[in-house]
């Protein structure tokens, strides 16, 4: 259950963010997470209710993206995206492949209140 | 209304401290293994039957984490090694600065090979980069033979995995073709090791390749 320091994490990177922004209320967070991150997505959100519940980021909201597993082949160039956790190329059914989307978890933007 | 772009790692700060712990063991020639696997697979005692066998042919320090008690730590220093324990208390992972933390309790001078036993779980730790040289997830047979479909990051994210309690082959429910066969389709670069605490089975060839990972050789 690391999703309560992985929220806590998104706090401190949203706390910075602001401070070099000059501040402003918090509507919404947005946040990009893999299917392949090892975090549950639902976990987070939950987290960063509890914890921000009354700070001044009460009410802001958690929009999470989540990104499906695509890998690279290596061997033939081939982009595709992994299927029943089948860690192959489907067109060359090589293993050289390359996790290029799925490990995402990054605070890709926060929206503001004028 | 306004929108602040961002665009950054929710760990970079771990990311961060864990590059610069891998630039301490690489400036020091240390190879450093990250020992993950469910609780009761038998990392502790795959890590005292590897040390026996390396006992005076490489210079190995540890780190041992666990939520509680520094049981682990005491079994390792029977046998004569330098070891820090980390208590979590609660934490289900070891993070970057915890391990650069209990660092500076190691002589890095003097040690070839660094072996981190993280707490024992499948899912946090594969998130955190602790700076190691690679991680080694273990695969006990009591376990089953699909650990590898229910926990993919980890395997995705492990270079070795050792097969443990092969011993028990016989009395469990698990097949280990079929465990092989579901860690490669995860991770076809693995290296598998087949081991017996109990037997010794299996423990020279991994504890070999594992010092020949090491500079002093």
């Amino acid at each position: 259950m690391h999703e309560l320091s992985i929220a806590e994490s998104i706090v401190d990177i949203i706390g910075d963010s602001l401070a070099r922004n000059g501040g402003g209320r918090v509507r919404s967070v947005k946040v990009r997470i893999g299917e392949l991150s090892g975090v549950v997505p639902e976990s987070v959100d939950f987290c960063f209710k509890a914890i921000t519940a009354g700070t001044s980021l009460d009410g802001s909201t958690l929009e999470i993206e989540k990104t499906h597993i695509v890998a690279l082949c290596d061997d033939c160039g081939k982009e595709s995206s992994v299927e029943g956790l089948v860690f192959r190329c489907p067109k060359c059914g090589g293993a050289n492949i390359k996790v290029i989307s799925g490990n995402e978890l990054q605070v890709v933007e926060i929206e503001l209140d004028e | 209304m306004a929108v602040v772009t961002i665009e950054r790692k929710v760990l970079q700060k771990n990311d961060e401290i864990a590059q610069q712990n891998r630039e301490l063991f690489q400036k020091n020639g240390i190879f450093v293994i990250n020992l993950v696997s469910s609780p009761g697979s038998g990392k502790t005692s795959l890590l005292e039957r590897t040390l026996e066998h390396l006992k005076g042919k490489v210079r190995i320090a540890v780190v041992e984490g666990d939520v509680q008690t520094d049981l682990d730590a005491q079994r390792v220093a029977k046998l004569g090694v330098p070891v820090v324990q980390i208590v979590t208390n609660g934490g289900c992972h070891l993070e970057a600065k915890l391990v650069q933390d209990a660092l500076s309790n190691i002589d890095v001078a003097n040690v070839d090979l660094l072996v981190i036993e993280n707490v024992g779980n499948l899912v946090c730790p594969a998130g955190y980069d602790l700076g190691e040289s690679m991680k080694v997830v273990i695969a006990s047979t009591t376990e089953g033979d699909d650990k590898p479909l229910k926990y993919p990051a980890m395997f995705r994210n492990a270079s070795v995995l050792i097969i443990n309690k092969t011993d028990l082959v016989p009395y469990v429910n698990c097949n280990l073709g079929e465990l092989k066969k579901n860690a490669l389709q995860i991770n076809a670069n693995l290296r598998v090791f087949e081991t017996s605490c109990t037997t010794g089975a299996g423990i020279p060839e991994w504890s070999e390749w594992l010092r020949g990972k090491t500079k002093r050789t």
